[in-house]
């Protein structure tokens, strides 16, 4: 029955063990190596500060992603600064303050669930509540309320449009529960030995949360954060819903302004039958790259700051 | 083989079998001549506690007399953290915990509702089982407590932390290095900040959950030596499953089993003369 197992069976189970690993490993690096050197072969040439500072235009050699690039900064901007106290907050209020109960069990589920949802839905959604705000207040051509000048920074007016404002908050929608539950994760990894030794020296429990739980858990909700806003640049069916592709010749001046983003210009471009609208169109791929290699790097640079007294 | 029904006797009815054993503090325990004399710090009556519908503690009649050290021993789940932990009200985050009875500090009812509780915790510090610095610096882990009480100033914080440090015997091993991670000290070290962080915030009463259970035995020594030096200055209530650590540190004893006090007294006399079998067979060796 219990024949002894051999060191030599043993070592090679082991052996192949480990070389399956790897070249699990290194199909996932070629694909990428594929993708990028193909992407910088192709965008390489056409790759240009002149590209970078100029607007669309019908010929490709002219042609430039300014107006997307602007726009695509915007609206992750926007994203971002709205979904991560949002999302931290909710995820603080269910993991610290609320008790377990029937209603926390539906909102968690509820949560669970709006992540799987395409993003798609959330585009008409943001479509109804931001951009139309469902009728109630006017029509896109005839607002109900517009406050302060239109070329000034602080320009508003309801409803909001086709606007970078509602295409960050529909974005946002998109990233929200993710962000929660990303945030959840990294709280519940915190020792609750730390809570109780705050709570053991008479912490409230938002000093708690503030001085000892948050700082704890600050690099799992960074990086919870990164994957999100990643997600985030690259999004383009919800925000197809709620401009569709415009044709934009000039860069956001307030919340209200117009927008194109460089997925859509991608898409565009690269639909097109002419191999030069190719080359630009991964000219653009990698500039989306680089923008979004600078989000991560800037949420890297505060998960480095804020971690600085571990150290 | 005092296992009585735990169901649902009412807490008020302390008329069963165990015995009142009132701490009688007047006759020191090893002969030092405590300034406190016969001050009692918390007074406990027909106490009860349950866990939902488990009942943990029942019917404890004790008297914790003030500066000195009083240690909680008996079998895993008897029943002492849990009382322990109702001393500073930690319980209070255990949705399904509640007790009934007498539990006074000074007088003072700890089980009222409107009870604040930040502050009783601030009179009452907790030591925990293993060491739980924040990650933060050595420095930030003393002075967490104070800056949550009060605003300080950099000399007053700076004067604070480390009186805290010299009073938890840490100081020398510490200070050079003072802003760098707490994380990076010895278990032992941890431990002695720990009780540092305690005593920053200046409280009255120290409660140790076997403080040392996860020290090696150098530490658990100087934990020890630390314990003592301490007791002219604050109450202390240390929980320990190490029988010869609660002879070596304590001067009153209380021996917990099933959720009852079985016996409570002057350590000596608890470990030389105990009254209960119970008691006896437990300190001896014979069970637990």
């Amino acid at each position: 029955m219990s024949a002894p197992r051999s060191a030599a069976g043993r070592l090679l189970a082991n052996r192949a063990f480990l070389v399956t690993c790897l070249l699990a490993t290194n199909v996932a690096m070629l694909v990428l190596a594929v993708l990028l050197i193909s992407i910088f072969w192709q965008g390489w040439d056409t790759l240009s500060w002149k590209f970078i500072t100029s607007f669309a235009s019908r010929k490709p050699s002219e042609a430039g992603i300014l107006a997307p690039l602007m726009g695509s900064v915007w609206v992750c901007s926007i994203c971002g600064l709205v979904a991560l106290p949002l999302g931290v907050g909710t995820a603080v209020f269910l993991e610290e303050f609320a008790r377990k109960s029937r209603f926390t069990r539906i909102v968690q589920t509820n949560i669970m669930n709006l992540a799987g949802v395409p993003s798609i839905v959330y585009g008409i959604l943001g479509l109804t509540a931001f951009a139309r705000m469902f009728g109630a207040l006017g029509t896109n051509v005839d607002e109900a309320i517009t406050l302060g000048n239109e070329e000034s920074l602080l320009f508003l007016r309801l409803p909001f449009g086709s606007s970078v404002l509602a295409g960050g908050l529909t974005l946002m929608l998109v990233i929200l529960p993710v962000v929660i539950i990303s945030t959840q994760e990294a709280l519940r990894a915190v020792p609750g030995s730390l809570r109780s030794g705050a709570f053991a020296l008479g912490a409230t429990r938002w000093q708690t949360v503030w001085g000892i739980t948050l700082p704890a858990a600050i690099p799992g909700i960074m990086t919870g954060a990164i994957l999100s806003m990643s997600r985030a640049i690259g999004e383009s069916a919800p925000l197809l819903v709620l401009g569709g592709l415009l044709l934009v010749f000039n860069t956001p001046e307030n919340l209200m302004s117009d927008f194109a983003i460089l997925p859509l210009q991608i898409y565009n471009w690269a639909g097109r039958p002419q191999d030069d609208f190719h080359a630009i169109a991964a000219s653009a791929i990698i500039v989306q790259l680089a923008v979004l290699l600078l989000f991560n790097g800037v949420a890297v640079f505060i998960r480095q700051k804020l971690q600085k007294p571990l150290q | 083989m005092q296992t009585e029904s735990t169901s649902s006797t009412p807490p008020s009815a302390h008329g069963h079998h165990v015995k009142p054993p009132a701490v009688q503090p007047a006759h020191a325990g090893h002969g030092d001549a405590h300034a406190a004399g016969t001050e009692t710090a918390i007074t406990v009556r027909a106490f009860s506690s349950w866990y939902g519908s488990f009942q943990a503690l029942k019917g404890l009649e004790l008297d914790i007399p003030a500066r000195q050290v009083t240690a909680f021993i008996g079998p895993s789940g008897c029943g002492k953290s849990t009382f322990l932990r109702w001393i500073n009200r930690m319980n209070d985050t255990i949705p399904s915990a509640r007790a009934e009875g007498t539990l006074n500090l000074h007088g003072e009812d700890l089980l009222e509702k409107t009870l604040d509780v930040v502050d009783l915790r601030r009179r009452v510090g907790m030591v925990f089982q293993k060491p739980n610095p924040f990650p933060k610096s050595i420095y930030d882990n003393v002075a967490f407590g104070p800056r949550l009480h009060k605003t300080y100033s950099r000399a007053e914080l700076d004067e604070l932390v480390e009186q805290s440090l010299r009073s938890a015997s840490i100081w020398n091993e510490v200070k050079d290095r003072l802003h760098s991670s707490a994380l990076g000290l010895s278990g032992g070290q941890q431990q002695r900040l720990c009780i540092a962080r305690a005593i920053a915030v200046g409280p009255e009463m120290l409660l140790m959950d076997e403080p040392c259970s996860a020290l090696d035995p150098k530490s658990t020594l100087a934990i020890e030596e630390l314990i003592e030096g301490l007791a002219d200055r604050y109450t202390i209530v240390i929980v320990t499953h190490n029988m010869q650590q609660a002879a070596r540190v304590s001067d009153q004893t209380a021996f917990f089993f099933e959720g009852r006090l079985i016996e409570a007294g002057n350590t000596e006399t608890i470990f030389t003369k105990p009254k209960n079998k119970q008691t006896e067979d437990y300190v001896t060796g014979r069970f637990g």
